[in-house]
């Protein structure tokens, strides 16, 4: 059996159920902006039905129209007839890959992602992708891309961090009597940016007796190369996390970001469809895949004797791949409500897609914006001094948006504010005895 | 296809980022909502944003007679926008702008490109409501809406798109701009341009502008859901409603193919062998008299033979009742490719007649026909299943809706409640009009479009 990234066909049923009722016009952020049928869900449904039947090519229009998809899901979840319609969208972007070839220069980028030994290389020394990739901005404590692919040169990407978390961190990290033992798979944007989440998960996880690995040879989850079609990639850095996490004897794999998780959870069972071998192993480990907000109230318990006061009134931004990925949205609301002195105060649609979707906010600067500025409205409009959201692409893009729309609040991963919790906590003890 | 110098025209109108030429871009617009119909591309879709642009657009269109399709959110259940003739689909969906609430006259004026809810969100804060409320409401817009003259799940008592339209700005074929109706709740002189143009599914010319009733939003309401084991007690306790005096909000009924698709697909714990399903709901501004006909329409459905009755206790429990009536046509999607849904509809006594010839038909042509509708205003939604790629079935289902249309104006009914004809029903027209009916119709179209340029091939088939 062909998998859906190697055939369309496999896709054929779910481009049936689509009964064009037009209703993912509600909440396609991408066609709200743009207004246009080739934007919405059936539109791109039709595309796709057009070229199995044979009555469209493979062209550059069809590419365009197919990026133009979050892979938020929002029109998944909404849909009557519960078309995948991302499930879509990604194998045609494979077989689009397939027909014509990928971009010379993503494929030099996802070339050097894959590379045995070499997956840690596109980041690791920080140096390396920075010198490619960005610049310093002069002002702002931010960097410019200058990648010559047509990427906006107006994005302020964060610097990255001098020394990414993995090195920072020992591979094991022993507590007295653990309760659970769980691997930590930090994603990129942890390891490389916001190492402070990083390590305030690390905490946290540290406070509650919990034993946790995290392996050094890990590296990108390949979500970005499965939006971009390369699912030969994918396959190989699949195969190399299915390798590396199935030696490990642990209870849980920890993930502090949906896409991340996503990938694990569903997208590595749908490239081994093919290799029951494989698959086999990816369904061991998608078991052990929980988001860490989940892992803590789940599958630990929330203790409150634990938490101290964070007098903050926040908001909380749902990313997509964690609230419709991996359907974790009440965790983060039930850590954040259970924290004393906190105030979470709810912002309109705060499940709508932030624009980000990875590298769409790379590719589609203005359009991933104009999606952007209804968010920073809605999180304006509940006067929060800070946002909270529990995915590094989310907290990149609310950044930039900050930036743009001057609104200058912090953003916090949901378990940077728990880690602040579990501190003011532990510091009021110690001022107490 | 057009020639480069009609569409350097058209940018030049527009702008070129609204002028859309792509075959990929074309293909998006070549279907609407409707199964069971060609697909058919434009030459090229055009996004207006101005009063102004459409006048130049349809000027240029009637020089070179060029046909225009104009399109809302392309919802519509019967091929409105289908571009038959090919030529140019005019996008409405940038010209959504709410021009005026007037709270105190009970008024708005809007563009027709506006989704409906927008409209609703907007008179709110004002207490007011838009009532039209078809099943697509978060995604129609509202000149999508007047112009297939749209209902809902409140069409019983609040009536239905042209109860509430009371003036309109038109476009008409030759470029001139019309107004018709406007914000006095009387008004009576000339003729009633205003109905004729409500419902006329872009035929007779482009609305442009839409002054449109508000009404107060009631403030209670009641909800609940009454089973039946056979149709005929079903269809009295309708008829039984009604003639104590009470009219409810909504009077929906699903029968039992429906029942049963829904329960498979939602797995919400209705009866799978019950005949009939009735979702009821009462509503008003003062809460005894909201409680005393509830109370009414709970008493005739057990005297009717209701063979157990669910009422809703909270906003939650509403909404699993509603989310079970809302259910039947995505569930009843899912179980074939193809769903060909019809519109039928009734006096509102003949519906227990009206549900037993569509199960004989069923049975005749060997299909699945799973019907839920507005049983309040007699609007039935008998929904076929079925395959389009099986040639042999699709001939059987063509039979079928045939027969459909035939029982529905035996019983003293019409082709379409609420979806309108576009190309789907237009061949059934003279069925219901005869020749002198259509006679008049064409006149009038002959004479507001003497070329045939507003949505040819909808209303009266291919000329
Ligand atoms: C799941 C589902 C449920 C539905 N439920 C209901 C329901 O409960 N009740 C109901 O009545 N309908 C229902 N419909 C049908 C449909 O949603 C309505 O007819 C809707 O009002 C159409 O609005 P639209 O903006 O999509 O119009 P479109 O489909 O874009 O256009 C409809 C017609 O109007 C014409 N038109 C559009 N704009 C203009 C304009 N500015 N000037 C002149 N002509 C114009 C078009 O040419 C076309 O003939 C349903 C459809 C679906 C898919
Ligand atoms: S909501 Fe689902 S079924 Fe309806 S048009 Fe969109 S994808 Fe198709
Ligand atoms: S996944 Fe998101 S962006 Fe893509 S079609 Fe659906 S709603 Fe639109």
């Amino acid at each position: 059996m062909a998998t859906m990234y190697d055939s369309l066909d496999a896709v054929k049923a779910e481009i049936l159920n689509c009964m064009k009722c037009g209703n993912c016009q509600e909440v396609c952020p991408i066609y709200l902006e743009e207004k246009k049928e080739g934007a919405v869900a059936r539109g791109k449904i039709k595309l796709v039905d057009a070229v199995l039947k044979g009555d469209l090519e493979y062209t550059e229009g069809l590419a365009e129209k197919l990026a133009l998809c979050l892979t938020c899901k929002a029109c998944v979840k909404h849909c009557p007839c519960g078309v995948q319609v991302d499930k879509i969208i990604l194998a045609a972007r494979s077989a689009l890959v397939k027909k014509k070839g990928l971009h010379p220069i993503k494929k030099a980028i996802f070339g050097t992602l894959k590379r045995p030994g070499l997956f840690n290389m596109g980041m690791k020394t920080g140096s390396m992708f920075q010198g490619l990739a960005f610049k310093k901005h002069k002002t702002l404590n931010g960097a410019y891309p200058r990648f010559p692919f047509g990427l906006d040169m107006r994005r302020i990407i964060p610097p990255l961090a001098t020394t990414p978390l993995r090195n920072l961190l020992p591979e094991v990290i022993k507590v007295d009597k653990p309760v659970k033992k769980v691997a930590f798979f930090t994603g990129c944007t942890m390891n490389f940016i916001y190492v402070d989440a990083g390590k305030a998960l690390v905490d946290v996880l540290k406070a509650n007796n919990v034993e946790v690995i995290i392996p050094k040879d890990q590296h990108c989850c390949a979500m970005p190369v499965l939006a971009h079609g390369d699912s030969d990639t994918v396959k190989e850095m699949a195969k190399s996390h299915v390798d590396l996490f199935s030696k490990l004897d642990v209870d849980k794999i920890i993930t502090a970001c949906g896409s991340c998780g996503s990938m694990f959870q569903k997208h590595y069972l749908e490239i081994f469809e093919d290799n029951p071998e494989y698959y086999a192993k990816a369904k061991k480990i998608a078991d052990k895949i929980m988001d860490i907000s989940d892992f803590i109230v789940k599958e630990i318990g929330l203790d409150e004797s634990k938490l101290g006061p964070v007098n903050m009134k926040v908001t909380y931004h749902d990313p997509c791949h964690l609230n419709r990925g991996m359907g974790v949205k009440d965790s983060p609301r039930q850590i954040l409500k259970a924290i004393p002195g906190l105030e979470l105060i709810e912002m309109k649609h705060a499940d709508r897609c932030c624009g980000s979707a990875g590298s769409f906010s790379l590719t589609h600067y203005d359009l991933s914006m104009s999606i952007h500025k209804h968010k920073i409205d809605n999180i304006k409009a509940t006067k929060a001094d800070a946002v909270v959201t529990g995915c590094g692409a989310c907290i990149m893009q609310l950044g930039d948006g900050m930036n743009r729309f001057n609104h200058n609040v912090p953003i916090y991963h949901t378990v940077e504010i728990l880690a602040k919790s579990y501190a003011a906590k532990k510091k009021s003890e110690k001022s107490a005895s | 296809m057009l020639s480069q110098n009609i569409l350097n025209e058209l940018i030049k109108i527009v702008g070129k980022e609204n002028v859309l030429t792509s075959k990929e871009d074309l293909i998006t617009y070549s279907f609407d909502g409707t199964a069971d119909v060609p697909h058919i591309l434009p030459d090229v879709v055009v996004t207006p944003t101005t009063k102004e642009q459409i006048v130049k657009i349809v000027k240029l269109a009637s020089q070179h007679k060029i046909p225009i399709t104009t399109r809302g959110s392309g919802t519509n259940l019967s091929g409105g926008t289908i571009p038959v003739e090919n030529g140019i689909v005019l996008s409405m969906l940038k010209f959504d702008k709410i021009l005026e609430i007037d709270a105190e006259n009970l008024v708005a004026v809007v563009q027709p490109g506006l989704v409906i809810q927008r409209l609703n969100e907007a008179v709110a804060p004002y207490g007011l409501i838009y009532p039209p409320d078809p099943g697509t409401v978060t995604t129609a817009t509202m000149g999508g809406s007047v112009s297939e003259c749209s209902g809902g799940l409140r069409g019983l008592k609040y009536g239905v798109t042209k109860d509430y339209v009371m003036g309109l700005e038109v476009v008409m074929a030759n470029g001139d701009i019309i107004r018709t109706g406007g914000k006095t709740v009387k008004n009576v002189s000339g003729y009633d341009l205003t109905k004729l143009f409500t419902g006329a599914e872009g035929t007779l010319g482009i609305i442009t502008e839409i002054t449109v009733k508000l009404i107060p939003a009631p403030k209670y309401r009641r909800s609940m859901l009454a089973i039946f084991d056979n149709i005929e007690n079903a269809g009295k306790a309708i008829a039984d409603i009604i003639k104590n005096q009470v009219i409810p909000a909504t009077l929906e009924i699903m029968d039992n193919v429906t029942i049963r698709t829904v329960e498979n697909y939602a797995k919400i714990g209705l009866p799978t062998d019950a005949a009939a399903i009735l979702v009821i709901e009462v509503d008003g501004s003062v809460e005894q008299v909201v409680l005393n006909e509830f109370d009414t329409v709970q008493r005739i459905c057990k005297e009717d033979g209701a063979t157990q009755i669910k009422i809703a206790n909270s906003d939650k429990e509403r909404d699993s009742i509603f989310a079970a009536r809302r259910a039947a046509l995505p569930a009843l999607a899912q179980v074939k490719p193809t769903t060909v849904l019809e519109d039928a509809t009734v006096p509102r006594s003949k519906i227990p007649d009206m549900l037993k010839a569509l199960d004989e038909i069923a049975k005749k042509y060997n299909l699945k026909i799973g019907t839920f509708g507005h049983a309040g205003d007699g609007n039935l939604h008998p929904t076929i299943l079925t395959d389009e790629s099986n040639t042999e079935e699709m001939e059987r289902v063509h039979k079928a809706v045939d027969e459909i249309f035939k029982v529905a104006l035996e019983l003293g009914g019409t082709l379409s409640g609420e979806h309108g004809i576009g190309m789907a029903k237009a061949k059934y027209m003279e069925l219901q009009f005869g020749k002198e009916g259509m006679a008049v119709m064409k006149k009038i179209k002959d004479a507001l479009d003497p070329d045939g340029i507003m949505n040819p091939g909808k209303m009266f088939g291919g000329n």
